[in-house]
């Protein structure tokens, strides 16, 4: 269109100058607009401060970082029965943090599961690389995930062979995230394309169905089902692993909502591409992978991440059905008769740890937003 | 209503060229394989069941439960009532912490959603570090955390009297209690008729200022049905006012009503998380209110208050309505995570009735067919608010 624009040039303007404001003049407009403004600035800059003060002597200054052991080599927790109510427990992290993070995982071999969480970083952080996307990503991907069978299970290059219900921390929330979403999405395309067809009313019936009853019931309802129904639903005699069910129902779950960020996608295209592509008679599979979806999936990307932000944090849910995962792993750590009293600590660890995985995602989410807008708005 | 230049219609052709064959063949295929493994696992499951043998069907719902449940809106007594009012009382209990929960996630939510758009620096800045702190840390973390803290409170015997009458302990909040009586119920009726009087004056006064200009006062009516009348039917029964005040006992309270550590958990932990959501599509609402409307409603020399209540929300809430609709679905439904803290919530209720009872296929449809049924009447309501809220355009 702007190639058919005449453009008369203009004369260049002088920029305006930047208004720069000192801090005091910083502070009137924004701290000290009006009285009430005033009034909100000193009594939340009050609250803050005392806050503050009191996090920072609670968890330094009268915290404790490590505790003795006693001559049997057993910790004594009295340092920390000294502060308590007044100072952080450190001590606990520092006592149980390999454990949080793997679980019941052999100790020996907990450097697999930490290459295990560091493959899965190295995995967000490709994936999030817009250089990357493309086809062969997915070889990536099934590369990846199939080291990350090996490392955990093990069993071969002479890897002692871990079973699956000793496996628990970051791994097994890494794992059930990540292989939910990795299953999940294919499925989810098929479905949100079933949703949309118009030629097979069948399929886009059960497509419907499908979606809202899923998207209707809490997830729990389903990782119930995965633990006490679907033993009903195997042949008799066979008899899936727990960590297995509840893979599937998240999968199932996680197809769900997925397919309606994938159908979003596919409707904000316009319908010329679909046209368009008819018109050069390709088929309906040729125009899907060639057409639509390579420009659709494109645009879903920022939804879909805060879609799987909310799986991450979702697979939590497993702790009601008993499986090791981080939350679980952290729950177990302080069933510990001498650690009981210093929970507060652990959940503000857990908290820490699941607030940089999802705090990233969503920043990385918002700024590809506002790039993809900017090309489109272009 | 055909042109003459349309192609001929044509019969559907037996043929693999034939777009509407091959469509209704790729659907049999499709149902067949569908229907294939549902037929599958219901032959798996039967086979199961009766090698397990576990009847199917409701009846168990109709023995007595022997479930202990904390908390009840209804009686209940576990040696005499059943399975089907443990039932009852579980869906009422979701129930109950849904609706307060959906009434405290939209207060917060949208305070919060207005703060961060202030033109006070620290005030929106605290409000987005609320909203990304509260939202990237998973519920259930929260409802744990909400509850360690909870029980962390004094016991029992040293609770701490905030207010009179009110006290608090790792037990929960004991509040002081109105002693129901008749007057109570019939000037409730009262004030409630008023409230629908005080409605239909307000139309007709905006009707009326609409025609003519002028606007009929609605306050006086307003007064005399939604105050003066509910008291003298108070006083004629003699005005009673008795509050039953809990009394410290040795072990426990007497009188007063209760609110459990569980419910406040579960409420401290819902209403934070998703305020933080709630808080997001408010704020998102209100900046795509373009600027234009301040501006034009400054130029008006209305306040900035009033611009935003009668200019810029109004036109946000077209905006705010969907996605608030999937916030609202997601507080009930996630109100099931009150199993993992021990509120006898629908989910908890249930599945302790098929640990009992081994009905876990009867126990897993209840579920789902109560939050199915849940989730469709918040969405129908929302359509419909949605529909009324929409843009009229000509």
């Amino acid at each position: 269109m702007s190639a058919t624009v005449n453009h008369i040039p203009m004369p260049a303007r002088a920029e305006p100058k930047l208004l720069s404001l000192g801090p005091l003049e910083w502070a009137r407009t924004n701290l000290f607009g009006s009285i009430w403004s005033s009034l909100v600035t000193l009594a939340l800059g009050y609250f803050m401060l005392k806050f503050a003060v009191g996090f920072i002597d609670w968890a330094l200054i009268k915290s404790v970082w490590t505790v003795q052991s006693d001559a049997a080599g057993k910790l004594d927790p009295t340092a920390c029965r000294i502060v308590k109510g007044e100072g952080a427990c450190w001590a606990v992290i520092w006592d149980k943090y390999r454990f949080i993070l793997f679980g019941r995982y052999p100790y020996d071999e907990q450097w697999r599961g930490a290459i295990v969480i560091a493959l899965f970083l190295a995995l967000f952080v490709v994936s999030a690389m817009r250089r990357f996307w493309r086809k062969e990503l997915a070889y990536i991907w099934i590369a990846t995930l199939t080291t990350i069978g090996v490392l955990m299970w093990g069993g071969v290059f002479g890897l002692v062979y871990v079973p699956q219900d000793l496996w628990g921390g970051l791994p097994i929330t890494l794992i059930l995230s990540t292989f939910g979403l990795a299953f999940a999405f294919p499925l989810a395309v098929l479905v949100a394309l079933g949703r949309r067809s118009t030629t097979l009313p069948a399929v886009k019936f059960i497509c419907v169905v499908y979606i809202e009853l899923i998207r209707g019931v809490p997830l729990i309802s389903l990782l119930f089902m995965a633990s006490v129904m679907f033993p009903l639903f195997m042949p008799v005699g066979l008899n899936p692993d727990k960590l297995l069910r509840a893979q599937v129902a998240i999968i199932l779950f996680a197809a769900a909502y997925l397919a309606e960020v994938v159908r979003g996608g596919l409707q904000s295209l316009p319908k010329g591409q679909y046209e368009a592509a008819d018109a050069l008679g390709l088929t309906y599979w040729q125009k899907m992978g060639q057409i639509i979806l390579p420009q659709a999936l494109r645009t879903v990307i920022p939804p879909l991440v805060n879609t799987f932000i909310g799986f991450f944090k979702d697979t939590s849910l497993v702790l009601i059905i008993g499986i090791f995962d981080l939350l679980t792993s952290g729950k177990v750590a302080l069933a510990e008769p001498i650690w009981q009293a210093y929970s507060t600590e652990v959940y503000l660890m857990l908290a820490l740890i699941y607030f940089c995985f999802c705090f990233a995602m969503a920043r990385y989410s918002r700024g590809l937003e506002r790039e993809l807008g900017r090309s489109v708005r272009r | 209503m055909s042109s003459p230049r349309d192609a001929p219609r044509k019969g559907m052709q037996l043929s693999w060229a034939d777009p509407k064959f091959r469509a209704i063949i790729w659907q049999i295929v499709i149902l067949g394989i569908i229907g294939g493994t549902i037929w599958y696992l219901v032959a798996n499951t039967s086979a199961n069941l009766a090698q397990r043998r576990i009847a199917t069907g409701f009846e168990f719902m109709g023995r007595t439960a022997g479930i202990p449940i904390g908390e009840h809106l209804i009686a209940y007594d576990p040696s005499i009532n059943t399975y089907g009012r443990a039932f009852v009382i579980g869906i009422l209990n979701t129930l109950q912490v849904t609706i307060i929960g959906v009434v405290l996630v939209t207060l917060l939510g949208t305070f919060v959603g207005i703060a961060s758009l202030s033109g006070n620096w620290l005030l929106s800045r605290l409000c987005r570090t609320y909203v990304e702190i509260m939202r990237d840390i998973p519920l259930l973390l929260h409802l744990l955390f909400w509850y360690t803290m909870v029980l962390g409170l004094p016991i029992l015997r040293e609770a701490i009297e905030v207010l009179p009458g009110v006290h608090i302990s790792n037990n929960g909040v004991k509040v002081p209690l109105l002693d129901w009586q008749p007057a109570h119920s019939w000037a409730s009726l009262a004030f409630i008729v008023g409230l629908v009087l005080v409605g239909i004056a307000r139309r007709r006064a905006t009707r009326i200022q609409n025609a003519t200009g002028d606007r009929p006062k609605v306050w006086p009516l307003a007064i005399a049905a939604l105050i003066l009348v509910p008291a003298i039917i108070w006083l004629g029964f003699g005005a009673p006012f008795h509050m039953d005040i809990p009394v410290k006992g040795r072990f426990r309270f007497e009188g007063g009503g209760a609110v459990s550590g569980e419910m406040i958990a579960l409420l401290i932990g819902l209403v934070l998380y998703h305020s933080a959501y709630a808080a997001e599509i408010v704020r998102s609402g209100i900046t795509s209110v373009v600027s234009g409307q301040w501006e034009a409603a400054g130029a008006l020399g209305l306040h900035r208050p009033t611009v935003l209540r009668k200019i810029v929300l109004p036109q946000a809430l077209r905006v705010i309505i969907p996605p608030m609709t999937s916030t609202y679905l997601g507080v009930a439904k996630n109100s099931s995570l009150a199993v993992a803290i021990g509120y006898p919530d629908l989910v908890a209720i249930v599945n302790t009735m098929l640990n009992q009872t081994g009905q876990a296929i009867e126990g897993i449809a209840l579920i789902m067919g109560v939050y199915l049924t849940i989730s469709l009447t918040i969405s129908l309501f929302m359509n419909w608010y949605n529909a009324r809220m929409a843009l009229v355009e000509r």
